[in-house]
Parts: structure tokens; sequence; C-alpha cells
């Protein structure tokens, strides 16, 4: 497992341990029933506050992608391939978002983003 | 989680200083104390391990009243006070065998292995070794009678870098057990940012606030602009600024950034600086 911390990107540290976490999951370089490291030892190896990498924990375990057994620790959860399609979702309109608001500062309709599309599928195949 | 540190209600005057301070620390974690010189965490520490009497205020130890049960508290408390004090006569061998007499719990086989680890000469007096040597020394013998806490008067205050590391690297080893917790006072304040998960800022003998540290660094914001544009923020909101002739850089909380406005990350050291200097504006000494 890989996680990097950057003090200075500003985005809050239990965010960055999340996401890293959750994209191994994701692409399956974590694989299921897994072990992670303790809270505390991988608060202490990372150089980083108790509390922060329990919130890290707590959130992952909240949006499914870690279970908890008392007194063992954190395991990755079954690969729930509805769960990935989920995330997989939110990231596409999150991207779509983006996607209407570049569109609507170039003053591009829906017909010629469509357009675009239909190219860079043809350019694909 | 039961509390390592119970400071409630704590008073204690000198000519011409007082402090007042209720502070908790939980079990497992870090909590450095910060402040100026002067600003009351030395006495805050003496208070707590019974070196002066508080006019006010209970203090409880790992669970032990500190008015009861003083002793017994200390057996679990590692101590590292600067300057140390013991003799500067004798070396790492002969204080660690009079330390095997005094705590009930002396385990000679950690002293020894840790000194190894730390390459502290052994046999040198004290007065001869460096600063960071008599500092490492200082920690071997606070790790080596099965200390649940640990104390820290400015023990980074003087060393190299790479010293420093080492200390940090320690305490964060010793905290890996939950039962373990750390108060360590400094104002060296990056390596607090390192080490804590709680720190509480000092100053002039009050608690100006106690805050999970990765809290804090998300709350705040530093902004950067022109002196006419800050009015747009609610000046109450303000927790500091330092101005210039071209510019103005001002401590906010998040939420209170006006959108379109440019700010940064602060880190712990500026928030400090920041705040710090703050107050002192709006007490009129300036």
């Amino acid at each position: 497992m890989t996680i990097l911390i950057d003090n200075r990107s500003g985005q809050p540290i239990y965010e960055q341990i999340f996401t890293q976490i959750r994209d191994q999951i994701l692409s399956g370089a974590l694989e299921e029933d897994a072990a992670l490291p303790s809270i505390r030892n991988l608060a202490k190896d990372l150089r980083i506050s108790v509390i922060t990498t329990k919130r890290a924990y707590d959130e992952l375990e909240n949006a499914g992608f870690l279970y908890t057994v008392a007194g063992k620790g954190c395991f990755v959860a079954p690969r729930n391939t509805e769960l990935i399609r989920e995330e997989h979702l939110r990231q596409l309109e999150e991207h779509l978002t983006e996607v209407r608001r570049l569109a609507d500062l170039c003053g591009l309709s829906r017909q010629d983003i469509n357009d675009m599309l239909n190219i860079l599928e043809e350019d694909e195949t | 989680m039961s509390l390592a540190i119970e400071i409630h209600g704590l008073e204690k005057h000198y000519k011409g200083f007082d402090l007042k301070l209720d502070l908790e620390l939980p079990e497992g974690c870090i909590l450095g104390l910060v402040g100026e010189n002067g600003a009351g965490k030395t006495t805050a520490i003496k208070c707590l391990l019974g070196l002066v009497r508080p006019e006010a205020g209970q203090l409880r130890v790992l669970g032990r009243d500190l008015d009861r049960e003083a002793v017994s508290a200390r057996e679990e408390v590692g101590l590292v006070l600067e300057p140390t004090a013991f003799p500067g006569s004798m070396n790492a061998r002969q204080i660690g065998k009079i330390l095997s007499s005094i705590y009930r719990s002396w385990d000679a086989a950690a002293y020894a292995s840790l000194l190894e680890r730390l390459r502290v000469p052994v046999e040198k007096p004290l007065k001869d070794l460096s600063r960071g040597n008599r500092m490492k020394l200082s920690i071997c013998t606070a790790l080596s009678h099965h200390a649940r806490l640990l104390v820290l008067d400015e023990p980074t205050s003087g060393l190299d870098p790479v010293v420093r590391d080492k200390v940090v690297g320690l305490l964060l080893d010793f905290t890996r057990d939950e039962r373990h917790s750390v108060l360590i006072s400094s104002h060296i304040v990056s390596d607090l940012e390192k080490l804590c998960d709680y720190i509480a800022f000092l100053k002039d003998g009050r608690l100006m606030l106690c805050e999970e540290k990765d809290r804090l660094l998300e709350e705040y914001r530093l902004v950067q602009c022109a002196p006419a544009e800050l009015a747009r923020i609610d000046p109450a909101l303000i927790k500091g600024r330092r101005e210039t002739d071209y510019g103005v850089s001002a401590l906010v909380p998040e939420a209170a950034v006006p959108a379109g406005m440019h700010s940064a990350p602060v880190d712990i050291e500026e928030l400090f600086v920041l705040m710090a200097s703050g107050k002192r504006k709006e007490g009129g000494e300036r």
C-alpha cells in the first residue's frame, strides 16, 4: 500500500488518506479481506495525528470500503461491484459538471458536445 | 477514553504573572503546549509534577489525584527537563545505577539498549556530552521505567535538525502503545506540527485555544490582499494580521473567506505568530 501525504497541498490530510486508500481498493491494488495497518501504526509511520487517521478510516468504513473486526483491526471489504459502479457514476457526474461549465464558458451547445463525443469515438475505432 | 492528564481550575500566582488553566489530555495522544517565552508553559508543567504548589485547582495524572497519590503517580511519569537534574560529573552508566534504586520498575536492559540505539556515550561524564547527547540521555532515562506518560519541557530547543527528527521519531514510537501519552512543551512549533494530536496555545498565563491540530489547519486560511479589500471581511472574524506597505496577510476562518478572494493554507507556526500578534494589538500594547 502506498500513501503519500502532502502537507502543502491544502487538501485536508484525512481526505488524502481517504482518497488514496479508496483508489487502491477500487483499482484492485488492495485485495479483498487484506488487513490494513492499525490506525495507530499508520499514524505514527506517516507522522500524522491518530485522530486524523481514525477519521479517514471511519469515513472509509461508512462508505463501505472497509470493515472492522473488533480486536483485530480493519480489512478491505469484499469487492462490491454495485459500490464500484456507484463510485464511477459519481466521478462521471463530477466530470460532466465540469464539461458543462467549460462548455458554457466557450458558448458550446449540447449538440456541439455530442459532436465532440462522436468524433472522439470515431478516432478510437 | 480515559484521561492521562486532567487540570481543572489551576491557579498559580507569581509577582507580575498569574496562570489560570484548564486542560485535558486523552490517553494515547500527544498534546503540544506552545507559547512565547514566559507564557506559563514551564509553570504549568511544574504544577502538574508537584514541583510547585498551585494556589488552587485540581490536578490528576494517570487517574491519580496529585494531592494524595503524588508518589505513585510519579512512578509512571517519564520526565525530560532542561537542564537535567543529574550532576555533571556522572556518566550514563552511573545515572542508570542511581535511577534503578529510585524507580521500582527500572528496566536496566531497556536503558542499555536505548543508549546503544541512540549512540549515547556511556562512560563520558554528563558535562562533557554535547547538548544533543544530553537530551538523548535524558529521554533514555524517561523511557526506561515503563512510564505511561512522558512530560517533556522544551526537549528540542538547541538541537540540530537531525537529532530533533530522531527525538520526534522516538516519541512517535512511544505512542504506538495506546496507553501511552505525551505532554510536550516547545516554542519550536514545526516540531509540534509533526508530532501532536492536540495543540494548546498559552499566552500570558491563559489558554487561548486547545484544538485538534489538523482541525486547526483545516479551519483557518491565510488571506493576502490589499488593505482596502480586507474590509470585505468582518473584523471580528480576523484572528490576526500582518501589514506591510504593499499588502496585508490575515488569518481568517475558512468559512469567512469571501468567494473569489485569494487564500492559502496556513501552517501551525504562522497561525500562532499571527494569533499572538493579533491579540496583542487588541490589548493596546505596541
